[in-house]
């Protein structure tokens, strides 16, 4: 196999709590290609952000610790990198959008200061590259006027709009790879759409590579090539955004996929639902995180927990159960 | 779902401006135009979807038809009676009858009252029972909603988000009410866990005939709880009809980009589909375009869509839409 963007190996991730040791991520392992869109799917708490926020080193410690694992950026370990390494990395090489648009921006900082930091810092531009280079930028996201709205505050701004900041801020070094935290989750449906197809563009144009974090499995199966689905701090399963969706496999994303109305629907269904919640894991479980909740669960299911396993070509499943005919 | 056509809630051109004021003396310059004269009925038994984008004035909707807010203008009637019209203590009584669950289960639930006290409050508050009958009540209520009555004596940060989703809900059925504005119950809750409350929704209403205002800006979702639909935009309502109908043809520009604006968990599916993407945000409700409202972003106006503003009329048998290109 060619080298990869990026590899993640066994990447393991705790958090210290009074209430115990919660095992965020354990031994998660992917690769991104060059160019390759990689959706992350999974519920809030699945560790779909932390996982990626440990490969950027971002995770608060404490009281989180990056356990084990390797993150290979072109070969290098992220994980083992100095603070000044990795400080070039993140912002440059690879940069991220998070969810909230509203709070990720610094309200007493005009726009224009804003974006034209990660510039100056990373591409030693002088303060009048930096502008220039900011309005461009912003013309590239969509927003008009570019020039006069860099003197304005965030408030300033309409929701999506600091988004399209956002996205222009993470774009402004020509990064590798982009991580986008449930970039629309905040925004509206019709700005929602615009987003996407703007990155959709962006992601023609520029070429770079994009992990997509959300738990809206339609946003996915219109941006991502491959995508991914966690639970409870595992990658539960794994394919190509055309073969999940035609032959979903685990049961979880089966009842995830069943659990969405069907916009073409003209009869009346009740909706499959998934019951019970969650979990939060307290330990590394003998059995598989799922059990409690699924309705195909066998006795193996409580005293082992299956590993990722290819079922089809790149398409890799986690489940003691072929949900296809019932057989274990 | 049994819809007849007994009118429940008739809504006559309501219209809600909250004031700004300015200044030393509070002079008032403006008002937020949030309701702009809806006019629409919800029949006994159905469950009628109210969507838009933030900001359009649904749910400011849904509050000022419950007398949460002083309207500015128009009528609200429950069955007979003009709720506008009603004086406070008589309006009190009337809230038996309606009540309303909120979007955030976080906040809208008191953090230091055990779920039998939140719970038993509205029959506390009414009189209509005390001591071992509110506990027996709110006993039956909670196994109403699916959780166990043995939690009754738990507060509400033990609870997740759909869990307290549904305390939310027992609060509101505890005087068994005929009408609950639902507003955005979902939005706040992972997937598989909006399947579960709005299945159990569902069910309520069929056990207990009940009649929902259901706000909310997933389509998809709206398309499945619902039995009709208003599309809402900057203050009015543009579109209304039968779900199925407004859904397989939807007439007016902001609902076709709308629906197509719908994130769609089918990857064959999308690369067929035409998409409309409208250009821009939503415009300010304090200073509303002249004529249409949906004009500055809608792609088909013309001049003459800014000096007259489309009458709201019936397209087809019980389709309702308000644009001159139709």
């Amino acid at each position: 196999m060619a080298e990869q963007l990026l590899e993640v190996k066994n990447l393991e991730t705790h958090f210290n709590t009074p209430e115990g040791i919660v095992h965020a991520v354990n031994g998660v392992s992917f690769h991104l290609s060059e160019g390759e869109t990689l959706g992350v799917v999974g519920e809030s708490g699945c560790g779909k952000s932390v996982t990626m926020l440990s490969c950027l080193r971002l995770i608060p410690s404490p009281p989180g610790k990056i356990v084990a694992g390797q993150a290979l950026f072109k070969g290098d370990d992220l994980l083992k990198m100095e603070p000044e390494e990795i400080r070039h990395v993140r912002g440059g090489q690879i940069s991220m959008v998070f969810q909230d648009p509203m709070t990720s921006l610094n309200p007493v900082m005009t726009i224009g200061k804003q974006m034209a930091e990660p510039l100056m810092l990373h591409l030693n531009m002088t303060k009048e590259q930096a502008r220039n280079r900011s309005i461009e930028l912003l013309g590239l996201v969509g927003i008009p006027n570019a020039g006069d709205r860099l003197n304005d505050y965030p408030h300033q701004y309409s929701g999506g709009m600091r988004q399209r900041v956002m996205i222009a801020m993470a774009l402004s070094c020509n990064p590798q790879i982009l991580i986008a935290d449930e970039p629309t989750t905040a925004l509206d449906v019709t700005i929602q759409a615009q987003i996407v197809e703007l990155v959709k563009h962006l992601r023609q144009e520029l070429g770079m590579a994009i992990i997509w974090i959300t738990h809206d499995l339609g946003v996915v199966a219109n941006l991502a090539d491959r995508v991914m689905v966690m639970y409870g701090g595992y990658i539960i399963e794994e394919a190509n955004v055309y073969e999940l969706y035609a032959n979903p496999r685990h049961p979880y994303t089966l009842g995830l996929i069943g659990s969405l109305p069907q916009i073409h629907e003209d009869v009346h269904k009740k909706l499959f639902s998934i019951e019970g919640m969650p979990p939060v894991l307290y330990q590394t479980p003998n059995l598989c995180p799922f059990a409690p909740r699924c309705k195909w669960v066998t006795e193996r299911c409580w005293k082992e927990n299956p590993a990722l396993e290819a079922v089809s070509d790149g398409h890799r499943v986690a489940c003691w159960v072929d949900t296809r005919n019932g057989s274990k | 779902m049994t819809a007849n056509s007994n009118v429940l809630i008739k809504v006559e051109n309501l219209v809600m401006h909250f004031p700004i004021y300015r200044g030393v003396i509070r002079r008032q310059v403006g008002a937020v135009h949030a309701v702009d004269g809806v006019s629409f009925d919800i029949r006994q038994g159905e469950t009628l979807g109210l969507v838009g984008e933030s900001g359009c004035g649904k749910s400011t909707t849904g509050r000022t038809i419950l007398q949460l807010y002083k309207p500015t203008d128009g009528n609200v009637y429950f069955k007979d009676t003009n709720l506008v019209k009603l004086r406070q203590e008589p309006m009190r009584l009337m809230r038996r009858e309606m009540q309303m669950i909120f979007q955030d289960p976080y906040a809208s639930l008191n953090p230091r009252m055990t779920v039998r006290d939140i719970v038993g409050e509205p029959l506390l508050a009414f009189g209509e029972a005390s001591g071992k009958e509110i506990d027996d009540r709110v006993k039956e209520l909670l196994h109403m909603v699916q959780l166990n009555p043995d939690y009754s004596g738990r507060y509400p940060h033990e609870f997740s988000g759909g869990q307290r989703q549904r305390i939310g809900l027992a609060r509101a059925l505890a005087l068994n009410p005929s009408f609950i504005v639902c507003d955005e119950p979902i939005s706040a809750l992972d997937v598989s866990i909006q399947a579960q409350v709005v299945n159990l929704l569902e069910a309520l209403q069929e056990k207990l005939n009940l009649t929902y205002l259901f706000i909310a800006h997933d389509l998809s979702m709206v398309r499945h709880i619902s039995n009709r639909v208003a599309v809402m935009y900057l203050g009015i309502i543009v579109e209304l009809a039968d779900r199925n109908d407004l859904f397989a043809h939807p007439m007016h520009p902001y609902t076709q980009a709308l629906l197509s604006a719908i994130p769609v968990a089918d990857p064959v599916y999308n690369e067929k589909r035409r998409r409309v993407i409208l250009e821009g945000d939503v415009p300010s409700p304090v200073n509303p375009p002249s004529g249409c409202r949906f004009r500055t972003r809608c792609p088909i106006a013309d001049a003459f869509c800014a000096e007259k503003t489309p009458e709201w009329r019936e397209v087809r048998p019980g389709h309702f839409a308000a644009c001159h290109k139709i």
